[in-house]
């Protein structure tokens, strides 16, 4: 890195950690001020915090324990949702016979919204693991198949035909060509997948759940703690956060190209 | 085997009802450098997208060695008239990509691809990404690509349409080189005559559309050539009147 970029990067990071001072110094200011009405202070959110880690009052599970249940969820209907779902955004895109066999069933099903599964879902898994990750599922699917798909459709023409002309074969076009100029596409697909994950996640948990980030949030609620409520949105926020960021740094390792 | 390496009988193409090629026929020599010139529009990468299958023509024959035209038989490359260096992969790994596509050994692939990159003097670049480069590197290395392949047909459809002046020049000399050092037969497009007539063994003129022949002229001036000397200067005045496309 060059040093102009290092001294940039800094600021950068000055800036933010000075808005997040900024924001919790108000927070605090409007709380003491006695204008936070049911709002508990910075500081009892944090005090909260910490006794979460620990204590499993009021919602049954410790902190670290719901974060693992949420993550769990998330994590094994993102995973199948990347899996299924952009390979088979590629193929569709590349193969006319699989997007016409695949496309009716597809556009039937995208149109609805993933919470509205939560229903059937907890009526056929139950409230466990795998409703919840079915639907989570279902939000990210949609996003990495479509883009997938786009990726591969916007395929440059002329370099498609550099590798018919060096006398590749259809499959091998796809592979070499395709699917690496797809990348970036696929990506972005990966990232809004990621949020609807986690929104539909929390959705699914204050709905049906015994466990995990959303059923605490909830929990929060029942018994008036709002402070709960916080650390859980909060928990929520940093996950969040470090999701993308992981991804990010997956990106720019697969789509080096794109970023050096 | 025959001495004409390419045979184009009758070559005839209309996209519906626009005729765009019009009875075709010509032949190439082994190791030949043949230049077509043709207006704007006349056809001319409709003809390369017929040589290498990629449209297949309404009527006529393409052979290779006698045997009809197939990029899963023929060692054919093609520089587009668009830049077509696959941005996803580095400079060698571009260069590399046809070779690999014809299962050469890696040996081969490394001894060509260092040979290709030493002559285009980009070996500093070899790990670097093209849109790392200048344009007219990135279409250096889809020349250095083409070339890497020993093609039996190595066509280039304008290649150097989009540079200036000086860049051409020391193009012109490289792309030269290259077909001296690989002992290619090349198919080379231009809508400039002086580039042409540098460059060409063999110039074809084609019509406005639909293209015909007007006329095949054997360019026999000594390499290399002087674009000032009088022999060069008559070379082009002539196919200059030949062509009268305005
Ligand atoms: N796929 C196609 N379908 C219908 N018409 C086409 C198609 N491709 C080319 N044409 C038409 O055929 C004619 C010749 O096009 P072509 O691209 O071969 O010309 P060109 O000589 O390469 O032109 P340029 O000098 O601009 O590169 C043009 O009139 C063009 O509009
Ligand atoms: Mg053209």
């Amino acid at each position: 890195m060059s040093r102009k970029k290092q001294i940039s990067k800094f600021r950068y990071n000055i800036y933010a950690i000075l808005s997040v001072v900024v924001f919790l110094i108000l927070w605090q200011l409007i709380v003491s001020l006695g204008y936070g009405g049911i709002i508990p202070s910075p500081v009892v959110v944090f005090r909260t915090f910490l006794i979460k880690m620990t204590d499993s009052r009021p919602d049954g599970s410790t902190l670290p324990t719901n974060i693992l249940v949420s993550l769990q969820v998330a994590c094994t209907g993102l995973f199948l949702a990347i899996a299924i779902g952009v390979p088979l955004g590629w193929l569709m895109g590349w193969y006319k016979g699989i997007d016409r066999f695949v496309r009716p069933i597809f556009e039937f099903i995208r149109p609805i919204p993933p919470i509205s599964w939560i229903p059937l879902t907890i009526i056929w898994f139950g409230i466990g693991l795998g409703a919840k990750s079915m639907i989570v599922f279902f939000a990210s699917f949609v996003p990495c198949l479509i883009n997938a798909y786009t990726g591969i459709k916007e395929t440059n023409k002329t370099m498609i035909n550099v590798a018919r002309t060096f006398g590749a074969s259809n499959f091998k076009v796809f592979t070499s060509v395709a699917i690496p100029s797809a990348m970036p596409l696929t990506f972005t697909g990966i990232r809004i997948a990621l949020n609807s994950a986690w929104s539909t996640l929390v959705a699914a948990e204050l709905l049906a759940a015994n466990a995990g980030v959303g059923y605490m949030i909830n929990m929060g609620r029942s018994f008036g703690r709002v402070d709960i409520i916080l650390v859980g949105m909060v928990s929520i926020g940093i996950m969040g956060y470090i999701f993308s960021y992981v991804f990010k740094k997956i990106e720019s390792v697969v789509v080096k190209w794109r970023t050096v | 085997m025959s001495e004409n390496k390419i045979q184009v009988k009758n070559l005839t193409h209309a996209f519906g009802d626009l005729l765009v090629l019009d009875d075709i026929s010509f032949n190439i020599k082994n190791e030949e450098f043949v230049c077509v010139v043709g207006p704007t529009g006349c056809g001319k990468t409709t003809f390369l997208n017929l040589l290498t299958r990629l449209i297949i023509p309404t009527s006529g024959e393409i052979l290779i060695d006698g045997i009809p035209a197939d990029p899963k038989i023929h060692n054919i490359s093609f520089a587009f008239q668009e830049p077509s260096a696959f941005p996803w992969l580095t400079v060698e790994e571009n260069i590399a990509y046809g070779m690999k596509i014809k299962k050469e050994s890696k040996d081969v692939i490394k001894k060509r691809t260092d040979e290709v990159l030493n002559l285009l003097g980009l070996q500093k670049f070899r790990k670097q990404y093209p849109h790392q480069l200048s344009v007219s590197s990135e279409q250096r290395i889809v020349i250095g690509r083409s070339f890497a392949m020993h093609p039996d047909l190595l066509l280039m459809d304008e290649p150097y349409g989009q540079m200036d002046i000086k860049m051409r020049f020391y193009l012109e000399d490289e792309v030269i080189r290259l077909w001296k050092n690989f002992k290619s037969t090349v198919i080379f497009i231009t809508h400039n005559i002086e580039e042409a007539i540098y460059l060409a063994d063999k110039v074809i003129i084609l019509t406005n559309k639909p293209a015909k022949i007007k006329e095949e002229l054997e360019i026999n001036i000594p390499r290399p050539r002087d674009i000032a000397s009088k022999e060069f200067i008559e070379y082009r005045k002539y196919v200059t009147d030949q062509i009268k496309w305005w």
